[in-house]
């Protein structure tokens, strides 16, 4: 209907090698483009900084969750300390002087040396100890934020972020910092829209489907493996830095809990593992779930006259995350892209559903 | 340092030890029957402890019926955890059931403060503060409850491993469909794994919640658990054991003799230990050496 297609034929490679095959694909996302770059023109600074800045960021951070989750098939469970890492190493560096667009690859490259090795002490072996050594991870960099006056500044401290200036502009103001995190996301956007186009991509597909199958057909899986965490750490490392100096504006060690791994692994799985579309329906369902269902309950409450308990309203965010998390495993594993690329699949050819190719 | 004050350090961290052993055998019970490494068990533990609570300070309860009417509620969770979320499950990879045992562990995190409130809660299981001395050696009473109950929980679950049950739990832990082929029905093996687990982690629960309150800091046993049944072995309940044992003396001495220099301590112990025994033996002191190398 509005894709006016009834299948789609390729007449020759360079056309099946297209990132974005469809017609209409092209024009949704350059519409998607115009609208986020234009953002910072007709919305109000609180819709900006407190709903698209977020928004954009917690995709970025999703997106290179999920090379690491989706298509390599690896777990990872302490994601906020990479980040935390990146963030901690911009800061640090920019307050001594370092330009922040240093700081920020320097914040990728000790995000992603440190991820590696405790990656690497549980890539020889499965899945699960992954998930245990990625957690051990998580708890030890927090220790050490709290407990190590020269990286966290002292007990429960706060530090303040350097002001914002990339490539010699001045990017403090609102919309400055918006453009900021918008461009790494579209970078981090662009690149894993490549990353299934490449030897690198397929061979991280290849290991996530079979491991066994992958190293028969002559992928080293131990490299690959390695190589996913290297990359998906070095992209958290700079989204956890872009996240303190655009968003928070300050570090500190809550920011970077076990909660918040929580948080990017729910919007990895409830968005979709291995896609991209995926990531952004997450993050933004993620951000926004919490908030809608207690103004839903309280609205309800309100309806009825009961008065709702404190501590509900308090703890709703976990029990909403764990609940999503719940749900989508068991009823739709492949998450809201699924259920997107269903609707749009649909479409694609009506009325010709006998035509159907997924994509 | 006098010898009698390590000593005292040792006999204490040991007891401590038995006690984190006895979450991390859910843990290791579990894994040697259905192969999932359960990311819950701190979340069940307290679950646990709360029901044992509201059952004996609410209700009224004399704690022994309140542990055993807890135990038998943590027994029917399991086996609704499984009918619930296990079975609709069965066929995706062992990732994604970890995942799911980790959103339960979320949900549970946020029901239960929802449900009970934030505010730590006093469970008196009638042990008392008093100190046993064993000449200048003091022991903590209630670790030292804890630490036997552990270890009757433990022998009790080493023999399940003998019976007729024991053995198709093991059998479904090798191979679901092999299980299936020869009669044994693995959903209910699954779920009779969670639910055992489940009453478990309600004995635990009550003994941790005797000791620091009832609240949700009880499911950060989790980390700890998981050091001990990976440090022993996943598969392995003697060498959970051993594991809770080693961990529980290793928190007692470092803590001691490193918290005046460096600040609290005892939390990265157990972190050290997890990287540690994958970076050198993976498969843990008393675990069955079959982990796959890919």
């Amino acid at each position: 209907m509005f894709y006016r297609l009834a299948g789609i034929y390729h007449t020759g490679y360079p056309s099946d090698r297209k990132a974005l095959v469809y017609g209409f694909d092209r024009i949704q996302v350059f519409l998607v483009l115009v609208t986020v770059l234009s953002a910072p023109f007709w919305t109000s600074g609180f819709l900006l900084s407190g709903y698209l800045l977020p928004w954009v960021i917690w995709s970025t951070a999703a997106l290179s969750l999920n090379l690491l989750m989706g298509w390599a098939g690896q777990i990872h469970l302490g994601y906020a300390a990479v980040m935390a890492i990146g963030a901690y190493t911009a800061i640090h560096l920019g307050h001594s002087g370092v330009p922040l667009e240093l700081a920020l690859l320097a914040a990728g490259a000790s995000s992603a040396v440190i991820g590696l090795v405790f990656g690497a002490a549980a890539l020889r072996v499965k899945g699960l100890y992954l998930a245990v050594s990625t957690l051990a991870l998580q708890f030890l960099v927090q220790w050490i934020i709290i407990n190590v006056p020269a990286i966290g500044g002292g007990h429960l401290a706060t530090i303040q972020a350097p002001p914002l200036r990339i490539l010699g502009l001045d990017m403090t103001s609102e919309a400055g910092a918006y453009y900021v995190a918008l461009a790494w996301c579209v970078m981090v956007t662009v690149f894993m829209v490549n990353v299934g186009r490449t030897a690198f991509g397929r061979a991280l597909m290849a290991l996530r489907e079979k491991d066994y199958a992958a190293e028969m057909i002559g992928i080293d899986t131990f490299y690959y493996k390695t190589i996913a965490f290297w990359v998906s750490s070095f992209l958290g490392g700079i989204t956890g830095a872009v996240l303190a100096l655009t968003y928070y504006r300050a570090v500190t060690v809550e920011q970077f809990g076990i909660d918040v791994s929580i948080q990017a692994l729910a919007m990895v799985i409830i968005g979709g593992l291995g896609n991209i579309v995926g990531s952004f329906l997450g993050a933004g369902f993620i951000l926004l779930a919490p908030s809608l269902i207690s103004n839903l309950l309280r609205w309800c409450s309100e309806t009825i006259g009961l008065s709702l308990p404190v501590t509900l309203l308090t703890n709703i965010q976990l029990m909403t995350y764990g609940g999503l998390i719940l749900i989508f495993l068991i009823i739709e594993p492949l998450g809201l892209a699924k259920i997107y690329f269903n609707v749009r699949n649909y479409f694609l050819v009506w009325p010709f559903a006998y035509t159907k190719r997924q994509v | 340092m006098s010898a009698s004050f390590v000593l005292e350090l040792i006999i204490n961290g040991g007891l401590v030890g038995l006690m984190y052993a006895l979450v991390a055998i859910g843990i290791v019970f579990i894994y040697k029957s259905s192969a999932v490494v359960n990311f819950a068990q701190g979340a069940m533990v307290m679950l646990g402890a709360f029901l044992v609570w509201s059952l004996s300070d609410r209700v009224g309860l004399p704690n022994w019926v309140a542990i055993l009417v807890g135990l038998c509620a943590m027994y029917g969770f399991g086996l609704l955890v499984e009918r619930l979320a296990l079975r609709p499950m069965v066929g995706q990879p062992v990732i994604m059931i970890i995942l799911m045992t980790l959103g339960l562990e979320i949900f549970l995190r946020g029901l239960t403060p929802t449900v009970w409130g934030i505010d730590p809660r006093p469970l008196n299981l009638g042990i008392g503060h008093k100190a046993i001395f064993l000449g200048e050696i003091l022991i903590n009473r209630s670790y030292l409850i804890g630490g036997m109950a552990a270890l009757v929980v433990t022998v009790l679950c080493a023999l399940m491993f003998k019976t007729r049950t024991g053995i198709k739990l093991r059998a479904v832990s090798d191979d679901y469909v092999a299980s299936w082929s020869v009669g044994i029905y693995v959903e209910r093996a699954i779920g009779i794994s969670w639910a055992v687990a489940g009453g478990m982690a309600c004995v635990g629960g009550a003994l941790w919640g005797s000791i620091q309150g009832v609240d949700w800091s009880l499911s950060l046993l989790l980390l700890k658990a998981l050091a001990v049944a990976i440090l022993g072995g996943l598969d392995s309940i003697g060498g959970a054991i051993l594991g809770g044992v080693m961990i529980g003396i290793l928190e007692g001495v470092i803590s001691a003799f490193l918290d005046p220099l460096v600040g609290s301590t005892r939390e990265v112990v157990a972190v050290f230990v997890i990287l540690l025994t994958i970076l050198i033996r993976p498969y843990g002191l008393m675990g069955k050496e079959i982990i796959e190398r890919v």
